[in-house]
């Protein structure tokens, strides 16, 4: 009853952002153009530098960058939640007998729809430099469905810290300097060979590559015949994402709530 | 019925500063309490309080029979607020604003649009419904932040400064509206710093300064605090300021008093119409040239300057006003 009521809220919460995001578009088509950036970016520029075995570098790069690209997505929720605890509109949504955590659900729900958009434009680029889901379609649906449960899971803890910081641009600014390298010392842009020893190891366990990889695998982007990838995480990349994501909603979803209630009635 | 505000001795500090010193208000069921007091005085505090959006350090407060501590979601479901600043959002329509609010009142899809569409007419926003807040003056949001306070038909109404920054037109539109929110049965707590406002809509009044109360009562009460009417007259020559006092003196309630500087006598008057003609009819007779007469009654705002040393007027100079503690 009352998980129905936050989840009805929240999806009231979850409408009006995304007539947010149509009256000013300005933040999506941003978070959209620079992943077709890196496409072209490391498929015409680095591509010839970079060997991957027995695979074309595009077809490996792009589930690389869809897993760079969701997450980064996720940064709009926490400006957007930064945002708007600064606005009057968060002491109306306060004042009325809704949800205490349907503001927090809104945002992470419209943000998956956010990714959405995102994906698709993606695709359309892949497909562009020769990308191709090689599987079927099943395959494909849970290799997108996988990426947007992730980054759902990893947008609470964005939300987490959009509450922490006292304005969106400080959001932008500490997503950049933890998802870039979050994002790099991962096998999203290289084989993870290429890595230097120490970086390989965390590399190997960092939930990015875990996530790229299953994707790779559900696309059937992986070069026939490769070997198996060394260590538990990569050898099981679905299982292995499934749980962060569950870890981080586990850690994240109440801490986020919590912090809400803090944030706004100072 | 019980009130439908109880307030007792809230606390608020933040740091060093104490916005309340333990504030008590009462609103009975179906009336308007104005809350007036200066920039600072806590009246801002006490609404957030009051309205569940902010804890008290100490103290109780009960809205429409519902303790705000101990049950503010109940709370919620039964008061509207319209707070200080506009809290719409500025990329909705003025009708997505009020569906949205309708929604999360749990009306239905249905009954939000419909009550929208009521309530933008009523406010006369219907020319505006179609068009994002951001693109709406002043008046126009703040009748739309009062339109999303009375979305669910709340039994108590919480306004908080509801007419600073409208244009006189607007004011005496947003009095209208107010006046007929009571005339319905809504039970209203409002913040003002305008006096005029808390004469002309409140049935009874608290001063506060400092976060606690210095003074209630209805208007009227009020103002005999500081005394009745008073004839005030002005002569051209100083000189005749001793001749004038000698024959008015007798119309005078008490001493009259005496301004050598400016020229001007006061006395207080019971009969104060009355009072002024007599008083014209003798200077008239002598003659004694006036350059000003005239009956005064005291206005809130000489109460509230009496009462609290600082001007009523957000952007007045501390330096005009009376050391009267
Ligand atoms: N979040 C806060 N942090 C620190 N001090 C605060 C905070 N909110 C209010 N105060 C202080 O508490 C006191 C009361 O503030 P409040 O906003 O209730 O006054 P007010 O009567 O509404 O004034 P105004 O007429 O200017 O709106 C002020 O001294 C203010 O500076
Ligand atoms: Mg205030």
């Amino acid at each position: 009853m009352n998980v129905l009521w936050a989840l009805h809220d929240g999806l009231v919460v979850a409408r009006r952002n995304l007539i947010k995001v149509k009256r000013v578009p300005d933040l999506l088509v941003f978070t959209t153009l620079q992943p077709v950036m890196f496409v072209v970016l490391f498929a015409y520029v680095f591509g010839g530098a970079i060997a991957v075995k027995g695979s074309n570098y595009r077809e490996f790069l792009i589930a690389g960058i869809f897993a760079q690209t969701v997450l980064f997505g996720t940064t709009i929720t926490g400006a957007g939640l930064a945002d708007d605890i600064q606005k009057g509109i968060i002491d109306r949504f306060r004042s009325l007998p809704m949800a205490r955590s349907a503001v927090l659900i809104g945002r992470t729900l419209s943000d998956v729809a956010n990714n959405l958009i995102v994906i698709v434009v993606m695709s359309l680029t892949g497909l562009a430099v020769g990308w191709r889901i090689r599987t079927g379609v099943l395959d494909g649906l849970a290799g997108f469905a996988l990426l947007l449960v992730f980054a759902y899971a990893f947008s609470w803890v964005m939300a987490y810290v959009g509450l922490l910081a006292p304005s969106p641009e400080v959001v932008n600014n500490a997503a950049f300097v933890v998802l870039f390298p979050l994002t790099f010392v991962a096998n999203t842009f290289v084989p993870l060979e290429a890595l230097p020893g120490p970086l390989q190891a965390v590399a190997r366990w960092n939930p990015v590559s875990a996530v790229t990889e299953a994707a790779r695998q559900l696309f059937g982007n992986l070069a026939p015949g490769a070997p198996a990838p060394r260590g538990w995480a990569l050898q099981h990349p679905v299982v292995y994402t499934l749980l962060w994501a569950l870890g981080l909603l586990v850690l994240f979803v109440p801490l986020a709530t919590r912090q809400y209630g803090r944030a706004v009635s100072r | 019925m019980t009130d439908a505000v109880i307030a007792q001795g809230l606390v608020k500090r933040y740091g060093d500063v104490v916005a309340l010193a333990g504030l008590d208000l009462r609103v009975p069921q179906g009336t308007v309490l104005g809350v007036l007091g200066p920039n600072g005085a806590g009246k801002t505090t006490a609404v957030r309080i009051l309205t569940t959006l902010l804890r008290p350090d100490s103290g109780s407060a009960q809205v429409a029979g519902v303790d705000v501590l101990a049950d503010p979601a109940k709370v919620r479901a039964r008061i509207g607020l319209s707070g200080q600043y506009a809290a719409v959002d500025e990329h909705l329509t003025g009708f997505e604003n009020l569906d949205m609010v309708g929604r999360l009142y749990h009306l239905g899809a249905k009954r939000s649009r419909t009550r929208a569409r009521d309530l933008l007419g009523r406010f006369d926003l219907d020319g505006a419904a179609n068009r994002p807040v951001k693109t709406y003056s002043g008046g126009m949001r703040r009748r739309l932040d009062l339109a999303g306070a009375l979305v669910a038909d709340p039994a108590v109404l919480f306004l908080d400064e509801p007419t600073t920054g409208l244009d006189p037109r607007s004011r005496s539109d947003m009095w209208q509206i107010i006046t007929d929110l009571v005339a319905g049965g809504t039970s209203v707590l409002l913040t003002t710093q305008y006096m005029e406002e808390a004469d002309r809509l409140a049935d009874s009044i608290v001063v506060i300064d400092h976060g606690r109360v210095i003074a209630q009562g209805s208007a009227d009460q009020l103002k005999e605090l500081i005394g009745g009417e008073r004839i005030e007259v002005v002569v051209k020559n100083a000189a005749h300021l001793q001749q004038a006092r000698h024959l008015l003196v007798g119309l005078a309630g008490a001493e009259p008093t005496v301004d050598e500087h400016t020229r001007r006598l006061s006395l207080p008057v019971r009969d104060g119409s009355a009072s002024l003609v007599e008083a014209l009819r003798r200077l008239d007779a002598v003659p004694i040239a006036v350059s000003d007469i005239s009956l005064r009654r005291p206005t809130l705002d000489d109460v509230f300057l009496a009462l609290t040393g600082h001007n009523t007027d957000p952007a007045g100079e501390p330096g005009l006003a009376p050391a009267v503690r």
